[in-house]
């Protein structure tokens, strides 16, 4: 039974550290990896349901392929990778030790002349000289050598290259080395604290001073690497880790604090370097200094290497008028809010809370698509950079969301500066519903310099109480006080019926209205309704000028002339003022000041098997140099009375090895005098 | 004297002719030395020279790894060129037209448009139009050479493949100076997007194909060789005249670091050699050999080019995957994130370490590592280009 066992264990030792089994463990490494390069590791598991419907999703999270690098097959495969490759060098340390050692000086005639590379010469030397040519040529040619005198002459058997041999356990020793300190830096350590060290990962939505000991880890953990957020003038003396789908907290044995973070640009609008003014102070002795961290330049301190990931608003204080787009005689209301802060506006009158999610003081677009007039003239001749007339810093930028009081919310980006389009200007609003979907603009024409302009005859435009008089405004206008009452009456009821039209579905309704109504019982041409609704287009821009009128006497201001100059701004006018019926919004936020704070994200990185990682790299790098350069050589002359056999073994077989062989023929047949050597074919 | 194993390859390259004066009891390294010729000496000579006069000029200008780099250059372009005698000539071609477009340029980079040679020659664009048309027809000359068994056309095509490779180095030299021309805070190294690394890949590729064809005598190879790299030439085309990717582009932060410098060059040996053992491969499969019937070379030679083209693939990948983990230990802090790039390379790794194995495993023969060394350039070619294509990640600066 004991036999057999151990026959057992000398068959598994076998298998494991075959060459077979450990090309079978590369594929299947590689094939992991596809699988987790494939797969987006660590996402929301929303994100997977999404992705592969209700079926698989729980099929391929118990077979861990959202955590592919963590989960328990990869790393048993790892392990076997481990296991295999010591077996391998265990198993070959000893014959392999031999083998670089030993001359293999007693080499049978018989079996020098099967090797593959072998060829026999008659030495014109002297016999006793033809040793010392031998070993001279040899010496010579960079080969350590043994002489053993025997019966059948002398053989000098050489080598060179051993150190090939060496490169093999520098390699396979350096995968181990490389696999152990990966695994001590990977997520073992943390998978370990949360099963046996009592750890709970818990919600990232919560205050940090809310979160329990049992999600905070001490400093002195093995390995971890988190974010840091810290704002400018806040500090922060841990980072957090994500863990199934919740948070811990690495506490830090120092206080990072953040003065400033900085942001310089190239002159294109294009980032070109980001940097985060830090101040440390170390808890333990309480000192202090100043660093400055930027990408591809971390601070190393205390074990941990803080590094520049990225960043984010801070917090800044931004100042906005409100203005009411609901029908109101209000002045725009100031109002002050913090980036990231929820603002109810009931106060305001509105059932909406304001959300505010981000904010960005520089914000470069491209803001014409590049032109195709010459495709192939731009390639030839020097480089030229990205034509960066496009390119345009826009201003300020800021984004919130209007959640309803039934939850639902819109999200909204708007420019705190008017944008300038084919030469006119306008303040820019963009509304989506969805995060899926793209924003969609609102172009709001500014009167001059002025946008209280449009936002005035908004509100007359769209007050139910104030068309009566809109209208009777616009007949007087355009009709002499000598035409007919009915005439006068008609275009009354005209004018209001199509204010009441338009402010309840915008041209949209118009056009419906002229399908409908209008036609039903008759045949009428395209023409015909073009001209209906170019009739109605007209009445709605001389409705538009009279409330800008009414708008500018409540103000204060005199009344303009008539002329073709105004001409584009009601045309602007009336289009914003049919988009903004789907801006689904009851009041629009102008951006009217700011104060930029800034936060910096870092990353806090502890990987204490990093020396174990680079040094078996750096083995790695010097066996595989090794192994594929150093050739390893074993040369034998067998010096007979009449006969010089030299025979040549390789553990390579190249076309190179055949060539040395023959090179090394020549040389000892020179060295021995002898100016060809006898042809023997090769069995 | 006949041996009893004759090499298959017609020509015996490794030099014999010392061996007929047979020096009385030379030591190895002196042997090698001895074997250097007067224009051996001049080369090596030259490039102290040059590396002198750089840091003459502009050593105020350079920090400590900058000198150390340049200190570098003179011993590993000495070896590489007394190893391969023709490569002193194209270090000395690519040195004189990149230094002639440079003064040309006169630190205006409008002048790409006036002057003469610069227009034609030796602009960046231009000497990277002049790299590919090269290419192409030297591919075509490589296939007439093959089928018409024509030994002029085969030269021609060393002859142009050389030039290509001239002229792809001196585009890229060239176009180094005009970043800088662009502005002292712009300039860089032109390896830093999709555009510069194919015409790196294509220069690296054709290098090691050039030193195989001289190392074997055999310029059979070169039509298949020389489909890759017409492969990535169209490619490298269609992206500059479709999306403009020829433009400089200053860099972005997580690119400013050192290790771009010798990550990415180290990198692109790999692919090339990766490619061109592809290429070995393809012509090694018994079907195409009984296509072309006797008219490409030996399968023992394919071995061993095979071999060598993974041999030194895999070398220089490890090491450029180990820089890339010292880069990313500086840049996204951690040696190692599963990144899909670091994923793939280390599947590209994982893949031809299996090849080596393979190769020495019993039984395994010459049809299944040919075979194999083609999917390794499929492989190769998702994590150069295909990930960036489909999958997201840290490495987003090279995407389409």
């Amino acid at each position: 039974m004991q036999g057999a066992a151990a026959r057992f264990l000398a068959a598994l030792i076998e298998l494991l550290s075959s060459m077979r089994f450990a090309v079978s463990l590369l594929t299947m490494l590689a094939i992991a990896s596809v699988i987790g390069a494939v797969v987006q590791q660590n996402e929301p598991a929303n994100a997977y349901l999404n992705q592969f419907g209700q079926f698989w999703e729980p099929v391929f999270a118990r077979m861990g392929l959202y955590t592919v690098y963590g989960s328990n097959w990869f790393l048993a495969i790892l392990a076997f990778l481990v296991l295999s490759t010591t077996l391998c060098i265990i198993h070959q340390s000893v014959p392999m030790l031999r083998e670089m050692r030993g001359f293999r000086e007693h080499a049978r005639e018989a079996s020098l002349r099967l090797f593959a590379r072998h060829a026999n010469f008659a030495p014109a030397l002297p016999p006793a000289a033809r040793r010392g040519a031998v070993t001279a040529y040899l010496a010579g040619a960079g080969f350590r050598f043994r002489v053993n005198e025997r019966e059948d002459g002398v053989l000098v058997a050489a080598r060179q290259g051993a150190a090939g041999r060496i490169g093999y356990f520098l390699a396979h020793a350096a995968i181990v080395l490389i696999c152990v300190g990966g695994l001590l830096d990977g997520n073992l350590p943390l998978a370990l604290q949360i099963r046996l060290g009592g750890k709970v990962p818990t919600s990232g939505d919560q205050p940090v001073a809310r979160i329990p000991a049992s999600a905070r880890l001490d400093p002195d953990t093995w390995s971890y690497h988190g974010n840091l957020y810290i704002p400018e003038g806040g500090s922060a003396d841990f980072a957090v880790l994500g863990a199934n789908d919740g948070i811990l907290l690495q506490s830090l044995p120092f206080k990072v604090a953040l003065k400033r973070f900085r942001i310089d640009y190239y002159a294109s609008g294009m980032p070109r370097r980001y940097a985060s003014d830090l101040v440390i102070t170390d808890n333990d002795s309480g000192e202090s200094f100043e660093r400055t961290i930027e990408v591809n330049k971390p601070l190393e301190y205390r074990g941990v290497t803080l590094f520049q990931s990225g960043f984010d608003d801070g917090g800044s204080i931004l100042r906005f008028a409100l203005r009411d787009l609901v029908p109101s005689r209000r002045p725009p209301h100031p109002l002050d809010g913090e980036v990231g802060a929820r603002l109810p506006l009931a106060g305001m009158g509105y059932d909406y809370t304001l959300e505010i999610t981000g904010f960005r003081p520089i914000n470069v677009e491209n803001v014409a698509p590049p032109s195709d007039d010459e495709p192939f003239g731009g390639f030839f001749g020097g480089a030229r950079p990205q034509t960066s007339e496009n390119l345009r810093n826009l201003g300020p930028v800021f984004t919130f969301k209007l959640r309803d009081a039934a939850g639902q919310a819109r999200e909204f980006n708007n420019y705190m500066l008017p944008l300038e389009i084919e030469g006119r200007k306008y303040l820019v609003s963009g509304v989506r519903a969805s995060q899926s979907e793209a924003f969609h603009y609102l172009r709001i024409p500014l009167d001059g310099d002025a946008a209280d302009t449009w936002f005035a005859i908004r509100q007359i435009f769209f007050d139910p109480e104030r068309h009566a008089a809109l209208a009777r405004r616009f007949t007087e206008r355009s009709l002499d006080a000598a035409d007919e009452i009915t005439l006068r009456d008609r275009l009354r009821e005209t004018a209001e019926n199509t204010l009441a039209l338009f402010a309840r579905g915008g041209l949209e309704a118009i056009s419906d209205f002229i399908e409908k109504t209008e036609f039903t019982d008759r045949s009428a041409t395209e023409e015909d309704r073009q001209h209906v609704g170019a009739a109605f287009i007209q009445i709605l821009q001389g409705l538009v000028w009279d409330a800008w009128m009414s708008a500018r006497e409540a103000a204060g201001q005199t009344a303009l002339e008539t002329s073709d100059g105004h001409a584009p701004f009601i045309r602007d006018t009336l289009l914003a003022l049919a988009d903004s019926i789907r801006y689904g919004a009851p009041l629009y936020l102008q951006l009217t000041g700011y104060k930029h704070r800034q936060a910096t994200i870092l990353q806090a990185a502890r990987a204490p098997g990093k020396p174990l990682v680079y040094t078996g790299s750096f083995l790695l790098a010097l066996g595989v140099f090794a192994m594929l350069y150093i050739r390893e050589r074993r040369l034998f002359v067998l010096l007979k009375d009449d006969e010089a056999l030299v025979a040549m073994s390789s553990n390579r077989k190249t076309i190179d090895t055949d060539e040395t062989f023959a090179h090394h023929c020549a040389g000892l047949a020179a060295a021995l005098g002898t100016a060809s050597a006898g042809p023997e074919e090769s069995p | 004297m006949k041996l009893a194993s004759s090499p298959p390859s017609p020509s015996a390259p490794l030099a014999v002719r010392e061996t007929e004066t047979a020096p009385p009891m030379p030591s190895a390294r002196k042997e090698w030395l001895k074997r250097r010729d007067f224009g051996d000496w001049f080369y090596a000579l030259a490039l102290l020279a040059a590396a002198s006069v750089a840091f003459l000029r502009y050593g105020e200008a350079m920090d400590g790894y900058d000198t150390a780099i340049l200190a570098l250059h003179v011993p590993i372009l000495a070896a590489l060129g007394w190893a391969w005698r023709p490569f002193r000539l194209f270090a000395a071609a690519v040195a004189a037209l990149s230094l002639a477009g440079i003064w040309l340029y006169q630190g205006d980079l409008a002048r790409a448009e006036q002057i003469f040679f610069l227009k034609y020659l030796f602009s960046s664009q231009t000497a990277i139009a002049w790299m590919s048309a090269f290419f192409f027809i030297a591919t075509g000359a490589y296939w007439i050479g093959l089928l018409a068994r024509s030994g002029f056309a085969g030269r021609t095509g060393s002859v142009l493949t050389w030039a290509a490779a001239v002229m792809g180095a001196t585009g890229l030299f060239v176009r180094w100076y005009e970043s800088w021309l662009l502005g002292p805070e712009i300039g860089h190294i032109p390896i830093s997007n999709l555009y510069e690394v194919f015409v790196l890949f294509s220069l690296f590729t054709a290098l090691l194909y050039l030193f195989y064809e001289g190392r074997y005598g055999t310029r059979k190879l070169g039509a298949f060789a020389l489909l890759v790299i017409s492969v990535s030439v169209a490619f490298l085309l269609w992206y500059a005249f479709t999306r403009g990717a020829h433009q400089i582009q200053p860099l972005v932060p997580a690119l400013q670091s050192y290790w771009m410098k010798i990550h990415v060059p180290a990198n692109f040996v790999g692919y090339g050699g990766f490619a061109l053992a592809a290429m070995a491969g393809v012509a090694y499969l018994p079907g195409l050999q009984k296509l072309f019937a006797g008219r490409l070379p030996a399968p023992e030679v394919l071995e061993d080019v095979m071999y060598k083209a993974i041999a030194i693939g895999f070398a220089f990948f490890t090491i450029a995957t180990i820089l890339g983990a010292l880069w990313a230990a500086e840049a996204w802090g951690r040696y190692w994130s599963w990144d899909p790039k670091e994923t793939f390379a280390l599947i590209v790794w994982l893949n031809y370490a299996v090849w080596l194995h393979l190769r020495l495993t019993r039984g395994v023969r010459g049809t299944m590592l040919a075979w194999w060394a083609i999917a390794g350039l499929l492989v190769t070619t998702f994590a150069f280009l295909g990930v960036n294509l489909f999958l997201s990640g840290l490495h987003s600066y090279g995407s389409l």
